[in-house]
């Protein structure tokens, strides 16, 4: 491995790996709140639907 | 009886107009924020002379952009709330030149006012006599500007309940361009420098949203009372 | 001929679309991004003035160039719904907004951070930044604007004007660095001719934009699929769609 020069980036570490650890949580974030937006609609349709069916009957 | 664009601009400008001044309180209202506001700054930053004159152009600035803000929700909410503006809407005449003639008049009791009070703040903020001109004229095209922005705002917000800060939230990011270069000309003119360049680019934002903005003003109006 | 065109207006079928191209988009993103950050990282030689600090430009330029991407689709889906009443256009632009947004902060925030060691400061007034921070509350204003109407389609159909009236912004904070003396460097792989990077260092950086883009595309679609789901709840294809 490129050890202690990768690491350490030149001396800029304390930029560099902060901005890929943020846009990485950002990245993250994004895939998780999706799936969430998703799931939540999900279920609000299930719900409206069986409370159209359940009026129906 | 079928009445032409400019017949029905000026009317509606007219009519404008009387509503405002016989709402004199409404009229001072604005006024008086902006002038309670510049003095908050000097209270809260220093007294020193030679600072408020570096700082005058953005106080000045921030003050009428929030000034002219305060005066913006009414701009079409006391026609939306008697069906005005829905009658206007059917009218038959192009939006466009109502929104124009509305907004116009609202300029001219808020803006203009602000403008003709800038010299008495400009005094207290140590702002030089050669920079008022500057001061004045970036204040008028910037407060110009700013009501036919504040028309987009405040026609998609009409009659919603928390409408005031929606505004806010709307229009002041597309206002920061008004704010950068009004402050910019009215700073070069303190300092010496020749604010022209500012001065024209300022002009062509105000002409810019002057001929767009009453476009977009009268679609919010359609989508919001449709 | 133009009946996938078409069908791309039919929210049954963008569900069902945006369901199966979602693990493509995914899987791609995670190669095309997997290997721009070990080029880019580990094998790109270091900058000759910058050292290892020019590496932020690996997460910064992906970033910044998906907050001006993700704007101007949002903009763009709902001017087409507007114009020519096309609802999933909404859809899209309700999508995209708070995915741009996210992108738009941490443009922000690792320019903030590169700025640092380079400029000496975390922030300057200048044009770039100044007009990506306006990008950011741009998009505040727009997410803010949707929900504030007790009829929903109102709602989208302001959001959609203002996102229309907003996109001014986006050529302004491209060309912000060409109009004005601005801090921030110049353009660097838009340029008609030879780009100004050397390719070790310009390939992993292609890829990451590809890798950013492509993942845009997934998120894009989970997002999709549960707007589509919120706008058509009384449907009938619904019932059937949420089964599986």
């Amino acid at each position: 491995m490129m050890s202690s020069g990768f690491w350490s980036m030149g001396g800029y570490a304390r930029f560099v790996w902060p901005c890929v650890g943020f846009t990485g949580a950002v990245l993250a974030w994004n895939l998780w709140a999706a799936r969430r937006h998703f799931a939540a609609a999900r279920t609000r349709s299930a719900r409206a639907l069986a409370m159209a069916a359940s009026d129906g009957a | 009886m079928s009445v032409g664009a400019w017949s029905a601009f000026v009317l509606v400008l007219r009519r404008e107009l009387c509503l405002s001044f016989r709402r004199p309180d409404q009229l001072i209202q604005p006024l008086m924020f902006f002038l309670i506001v510049t003095t908050l700054f000097p209270l809260g930053l220093s007294v020193q002379l030679s600072l408020l004159r570096e700082m005058a152009p953005g106080v000045l600035w921030v003050a009428a952009l929030l000034a002219s803000l305060l005066s913006l929700d009414a701009l079409f909410k006391s026609d939306a709330e008697d069906g005005t503006l829905e009658q206007l809407v059917l009218s038959g005449q192009g939006l466009y030149v109502i929104v124009l003639a509305k907004t116009l008049a609202h300029w001219l009791v808020s803006g203009a006012a602000l403008v003709l009070v800038s010299p008495v703040v400009g005094t207290a903020l140590a702002v030089p006599l050669s920079a008022f001109p500057t001061m004045m004229s970036s204040l008028g095209l910037g407060t110009l500007a700013l009501s036919w922005l504040g028309a987009i705002g405040a026609g998609l917000t009409v009659g919603l309940k928390r409408g005031n800060v929606l505004i806010s939230l709307i229009v002041l990011p597309l206002a920061m361009p008004l704010l950068i270069f009004g402050a910019g000309a009215t700073d070069r003119a303190i300092s010496g420098t020749s604010p022209v360049g500012a001065l024209y680019l300022l002009a062509a934002l105000c002409v810019l949203t002057c001929t767009l903005a009453p476009f977009a003003a009268a679609a919010a109006l359609r989508i919001t009372l449709e | 001929m133009w009946t996938w065109f078409y069908r791309l207006a039919s929210p049954p079928y963008v569900y069902w679309v945006a369901a199966a191209a979602t693990p493509w988009f995914l899987s791609l993103s995670v190669v095309a991004i997997g290997y721009g950050l070990i080029a880019g990282l580990v094998f790109a030689p270091p900058d000759y003035q910058q050292g290892d600090a020019f590496r932020i430009i690996y997460v910064h330029a992906p970033s910044a160039w998906l907050s001006m991407f993700a704007y101007t689709t949002m903009a763009l889906a709902g001017g087409i719904a507007l114009i020519w009443r096309i609802k999933i256009g909404h859809a899209v632009a309700a999508a995209s907004a708070p995915i741009g947004a996210s992108f738009t902060v941490a443009a922000l925030v690792t320019g903030s951070l590169w700025g640092r060691p380079m400029w000496g400061t975390y922030w300057a007034w200048d044009p770039r930044l100044t007009s990506e921070l306006i990008l950011l509350f741009l998009y505040v204003g727009v997410m803010a604007l949707r929900p504030a109407f007790e009829e929903p389609g109102r709602g989208d159909r302001a959001a959609a004007l203002l996102s229309i009236v907003g996109v001014v912004n986006i050529p302004i904070i491209h060309y912000s660095v060409v109009w004005w003396n601005s801090l921030h460097q110049g353009a660097t792989v838009a340029r008609l001719g030879v780009p100004k990077m050397p390719g070790s260092m310009l390939w992993p950086l292609l890829s990451m934009l590809l890798g950013f883009m492509l993942f845009y595309g997934a998120v894009l679609c989970i997002r999709l699929r549960g707007e589509v789901l919120n706008r058509e709840r009384q449907s009938a294809w619904v019932r059937e769609a949420i089964k599986a």
